[in-house]
Order: C-alpha cells, then structure tokens, then sequence
C-alpha cells in the first residue's frame, strides 16, 4: 500500500521552516489576535460568520499558497513532493483527515503548535493522540500489513 | 493594507512548509516509520516552530489587544471529550495513510501537483461529511 522512499535527515531545513511556522503563527496572533491552525482557517472558508471573516482566510491562504513560488525564486526548484501511495489511498486519507481535524477542532498546526504554545491540556492530548494514531498506522501499513 | 499583512503572514507560513519538508509525504511518513526508514526531521519541525510561538506568544498575550484588531481570540475549552480524542485519532490515522496533513497540503497547492489537489478535494469531502453527521443524528454539530 506504500512504497518505501528513503528520505535524508535535514535538521537545519526541517528547524529554520519550523521557526517561520512558529513566526508566522506569532505575527498572526500579534497583529490579528488569531491562532493559526490551518483546519480552522479552512473550515472558516466553507462556513464564512461575515464577508471581513471570509476575505481574512482567503488572503492567508493564498499567502500560504505563494511559498512553494517563493521557495522556488530563491531555491530554483519547488518543494519536494513525493508521494508513495496510490491515489485511492490519498483519497481515502484525505476523507479521514477531514472528519478527524473537524471532530477534534484541529490538526498539527493549531493544536500542535498553537495550542501547545498555550499550555492547553485539549492540544495536548490532541497531538500526542494524532502523534501516536500516525505512527500506529504506518507501522501497521509498512511492518504488520507488509507495505 | 490589512489584508496584506494577512497575505505575508500566510506567505510566511507557507515558505516555512516548504523549507521544512512538511508538505512532502515520502518524508512525514518516514518520521511516522520509527521501525524502518526512519527521518526524524519533522521533530525538529515542531520543535522549531513551537520554540518560536511559545516565546513569542509569552511576550504578546501579555498586551491587552492585538495591533489591528480589538480582541485575542483564543479557544476557552479544557474539557477533554470523545471528539477531541476521537477526531484526533481519525486524524492521525489519515496522515499516516496520505502523509499530507492540512497545513502542509494547502501550501503545497501552489506547487500545482495533482496529488495535492486531490487531497485537498478529499480533505474537504471529509469536512463536509464532519459537519453533516451530527446532524443526521440530531446532536451536536462540531465547531
């Protein structure tokens, strides 16, 4: 069900795009007062309260959508995406992820960097129990079920 | 001149997604995949990203309103419930079978690959049927 691709450790890649996550999410809630979870950002834009609620989300979403154009002027390539599963298996994820990220009012980036900045107990059991859900299905999938 | 800030801020995040391989699903499968191929990157990641935020929100949350807006709006729940850990169970299940999580994909939708769209469009097929559920069933709908 999924291919094996061998990935390089990038420590330095992997914490100086964390720490513009981190600054992103600072800057929103310093100028805006709003957490920056990608689920509730989305969800706002299915479900807009106001025309000023929905303009806010679309603009940020389509600033997120810039980076890869951003990372490839610099870098001359776009962001590796390499996808080792089929697309009945993208779909069938992508279903779970969306019920999953509804029902428990978020996903890595509000309640795994935004909640636990907060010290929220909720996020807390949200990201280890997303954490550990995540690790139990890929040991089940690549080591029980034989890739 | 608001909505710009907005813009930047998300292009910000966005950029941070692409550098940290995020958005790659080889490589956050290989961070689940602790007995195999194994790629501790996306630890880093989170570690990055919340080093980041938990300063920076100590210094913030201690004024009493953002620069452009009146209110901090942030969440008042600490109860722990059946959708918090359910839904998160779900969640993490499906990351662990697509690799793509919601804030690594919709950035990535700038990349223009197939493989996200159609993600994206099952991400939102999901969302729908979150919301539909309840209230087939007469409960609660989730926030």
């Amino acid at each position: 069900m999924q291919t094996i691709i061998e990935t390089a450790f990038t420590p330095f890649q992997a914490l100086g795009g964390g720490a513009l996550i981190g600054l992103a999410s600072v800057l929103l809630m310093a100028g805006y007062g709003r957490i920056l979870g990608a689920t509730g950002i989305m969800a706002g834009v299915l479900h807009p309260t106001s025309k000023a609620d929905w303009t806010w989300r679309v603009a940020i979403l389509l600033g997120m959508m810039t980076g890869p154009l951003v990372f490839w002027m610099f870098s001359g390539a776009m962001p590796a995406i390499q996808v080792p599963i089929s697309t009945p298996m993208m779909i069938i994820g992508g279903i779970l992820v969306g019920i999953g990220v509804t029902f428990g009012s978020g996903c890595t980036s509000g309640h795994g960097v935004c909640g636990l900045a907060r010290l929220s107990s909720r996020s807390l059991v949200a990201t280890l129990t997303f954490m550990a859900t995540g690790v139990a299905t890929v040991f089940i999938i690549r080591h029980i079920l034989g890739a | 001149m608001r909505l710009f800030g907005i813009y930047i801020i998300g292009l910000i995040f966005g950029l941070g997604i692409s550098i940290s391989g995020m958005s790659n699903p080889a490589k956050v499968l290989n961070f689940f995949d602790i007995a195999g191929t194994w790629d501790p990157s996306l630890a880093f990641v989170m570690g990055g990203a919340l080093g980041v935020t938990f300063f920076g929100y100590r210094v913030i949350l201690k004024r009493s309103a953002p620069m452009f807006d009146t209110v901090f709006r942030l969440p008042a729940r600490t109860d722990i419930d059946l959708p918090l850990v359910g839904g998160s169970a779900i969640f993490g299940i499906g990351w662990g079978i697509a690799g793509f999580c919601p804030g690594g994909a919709l950035p990535a939708l700038g990349t223009g690959r197939s493989e996200v769209l159609i993600f994206v469009a099952a991400l939102l097929v999901g969302i729908a049927i979150a919301k539909f559920l309840p209230r087939a069933f007469n409960t609660t709908a989730p926030a």
